[in-house]
C-alpha cells in the first residue's frame, strides 16, 4: 500500500476518533483501564518511596518529599506543553475536541503546579531553614502558577464557551512563547541576587536505587495525569452537551409561551 | 498603510487628550506609588536610594495598567472598532498604531518624568538618567504585552482586573530586566549595555508577538 493511502487512513481514522461523539465512546472504554493502571503504579511508585528507598546520607527521611515533588513539576510543565498544542488545533482546525482538552488540562496543570510549590516549601523548610526562598526554579514555578490561574480566570470571564476557547487560546500561545524567557530572566534575576548559597540536591549524579522509585512515581503521575484529564474532558463535553440544551429547553418554553398570544 | 497608521495615531493621541482620557492620568498614578513607597518602608534616603530603580520601575508596571483595558474596550463599546476590523488596512497596522499612541500617552511621558521622581526617592544623577533610559527602552514591551490582554479582554464588562491578572506575570521578564539595568548603572558586577540589551530585545520580541496576537484577538473575538 503506498504510503499516503496510509496516511490519509491514518488521518481519517485520528478524524473520526476525535469527533467528539466517538470520543464519548472510546474514552469511556479506556478511562477504566487508565485509572486501573495509574492506582496500580502509584501503589507500586508508594511502596517504594516509602519502604524500597534508603535515606539519603545528607537529607535524611526528607528526601522521599522528591517523589512527589519532581512528578508534579514534570506534569505541571507537560500539562502546559499539552494547552499549547491543543490551541493550535484551536485556532487552526477549530476543532470542538480540542477546545474542551485545553479547557480540562488547565485545572490539572495548576494543581500539579500547586503541589509542586507545596512540597518543594514542606521540603525547603528542613534543607534550607524557610519554607521560601527565592531560587530560580521556585520562582520560574510560581510564575508559572500564576499564568495558570490568569488562564483560569479568563476562561471563567467569558461566557460562550467557543469565544473564550479562541481567547485562552491565544492567551496560551503567548505564554508559551514568554515560559523560556520567563525562566531565563529568573536564572539570570536569581543569579544576580543569590550566588550559589543555596544547598543542591545530592549533585548530578542519582543512585540507581533513588532512580527507579522516581521513574515509577514518574510514570505513575503521567498514568494519573492522562486519566483525569480523560475525565475531566468527558466533563466538560456533558457540561457542554447540558448547555446546549438548557438552552434549547428555554427557546422551546418562550416559543410555547408567545404561541397563543401570536394566534 | 502609512496614512492609515498616522490617522488612528492621530484620533487617539486626540481622544487621550480629551476629557475621560487617561493621558495625565497615568502619570499621576505613578507619583502616587512612588509617593506612598516612602510611607510603607520609611523615610530612609539610603534605603530608597537603593531600591529606587525598582520602586520606579514597578511603579511603571502599575501604571501602564491604567488606561489598558479601555484601550480596545472604547472602540468596542462605540462601534469604531468593527470600522477598524472592516478596514481595509491590515488590522495589525491598525493596532499597532493604537499601541504606539497609548504609549506615547503612556510609557513615554512616564520616561521623561522618571528623572523628576527620582528626587523622592534620592536617585544619583547616574541612577536618574539610567532608569529614565530603562523605561525609555522598556516600557513599549510593557505596552505590548498589555495589548494582548487588553484585546482578550475587549467585550467583558469590568475587564480591569482580569487584565491585570492575564497580563502581570507575563511583565516579570520586562521588570527583571530594567530593574538589573538600572542597578547595573549604580555599581554592581555585571556591565551596563548587556541587560539593557535584552531589555531591547524583549521590547522588539513583545513587539511582534503583542501586535499579532492582539490583532489576532481582535478578529477572533467576536
Amino acid at each position: 500500500m503506498p504510503a499516503r493511502y496510509t496516511r490519509a487512513m491514518a488521518m481519517g481514522l485520528l478524524t473520526r476518533l476525535a469527533q467528539p461523539g466517538h470520543f464519548m465512546r472510546w474514552s469511556g472504554a479506556l478511562l477504566p483501564w487508565v485509572a486501573g493502571l495509574a492506582i496500580v503504579l502509584l501503589a507500586i511508585g508508594q511502596y517504594l518511596t516509602w519502604f524500597v528507598v534508603p535515606p539519603d546520607y545528607q537529607q535524611g527521611e526528607t528526601v522521599r518529599i522528591m517523589y512527589i515533588h519532581v512528578p508534579a513539576a514534570w506534569m505541571a510543565v507537560f500539562f502546559y506543553g499539552a494547552m499549547a498544542v491543543s490551541a493550535l488545533g484551536t485556532l487552526i482546525w477549530r476543532h470542538p475536541l480540542a477546545d474542551v482538552a485545553q479547557r480540562a488540562a488547565a485545572p490539572i496543570g495548576a494543581a500539579f503546579t500547586l503541589i509542586c510549590l507545596v512540597t518543594g516549601s514542606l521540603w525547603g523548610k528542613p534543607m534550607w531553614g524557610t519554607y521560601w526562598v527565592w531560587d530560580a526554579r521556585l520562582t520560574s514555578m510560581l510564575v508559572l502558577f500564576l499564568i495558570y490561574c490568569g488562564l483560569l480566570a479568563l476562561w471563567r470571564t467569558i461566557e460562550d464557551p467557543n469565544r473564550a476557547a479562541r481567547a485562552v487560546a491565544i492567551l496560551t500561545l503567548v505564554g508559551a512563547v514568554n515560559l523560556p524567557i520567563i525562566k531565563f530572566s529568573v536564572n539570570w534575576w536569581s543569579t544576580l541576587h543569590q550566588p550559589a548559597s543555596i544547598l543542591r540536591m545530592g549533585g548530578p549524579t542519582i543512585y540507581a536505587s533513588m532512580l527507579y522509585p522516581l521513574l515509577v512515581m514518574i510514570a505513575a503521575a503521567s498514568v494519573l495525569g492522562l486519566a483525569l484529564h480523560l475525565q475531566a474532558m468527558r466533563t466538560e463535553i456533558l457540561r457542554r452537551r447540558v448547555r446546549t440544551l438548557t438552552i434549547l429547553e428555554a427557546e422551546r418554553l418562550d416559543a410555547a409561551l408567545l404561541a397563543p398570544q401570536a394566534a | 498603510m502609512g496614512r492609515a497608521f498616522l490617522a488612528v495615531v492621530a484620533r487617539d493621541l486626540r481622544l487621550a487628550g480629551r476629557i475621560g482620557g487617561s493621558g495625565a492620568l497615568s502619570l499621576v498614578f505613578f507619583l502616587m506609588i512612588v509617593a506612598l513607597v516612602p510611607f510603607g518602608l520609611g523615610p530612609d534616603l539610603n534605603l530608597l536610594a537603593r531600591i529606587g530603580p525598582g520602586i520606579l520601575w514597578i511603579a511603571a508596571v502599575l501604571a501602564t495598567l491604567i488606561g489598558l483595558d479601555r484601550l480596545f474596550q472604547a472602540d468596542e463599546e462605540d462601534g469604531s472598532l468593527d470600522l477598524l476590523t472592516g478596514a481595509p488596512a491590515p488590522l495589525e497596522v491598525l493596532v499597532l498604531a493604537k499601541v504606539t499612541a497609548h504609549w506615547l500617552t503612556t510609557g513615554l511621558p512616564l520616561a521623561l518624568a522618571t528623572p523628576l521622581f527620582g528626587l523622592l526617592v534620592a536617585l544619583s544623577p547616574t541612577g536618574m538618567a539610567a532608569t529614565s533610559l530603562t523605561l525609555l527602552v522598556g516600557t513599549p514591551a510593557l505596552t505590548f504585552i498589555g495589548a494582548v490582554g487588553a484585546a482578550l479582554t475587549a467585550s467583558i464588562r469590568r475587564g480591569g482586573l482580569i487584565l491585570a491578572v492575564v497580563v502581570l506575570p507575563l511583565m516579570v521578564p520586562t521588570l527583571i530586566f530594567g530593574v538589573s539595568a538600572a542597578d547595573a548603572a549604580l555599581g554592581g558586577t555585571v556591565p551596563f549595555a548587556t541587560p539593557l540589551a535584552i531589555l531591547g530585545a524583549l521590547s522588539l520580541v513583545a513587539g511582534v508577538v503583542g501586535t499579532l496576537a492582539a490583532a489576532a484577538a481582535l478578529r477572533w473575538g467576536e
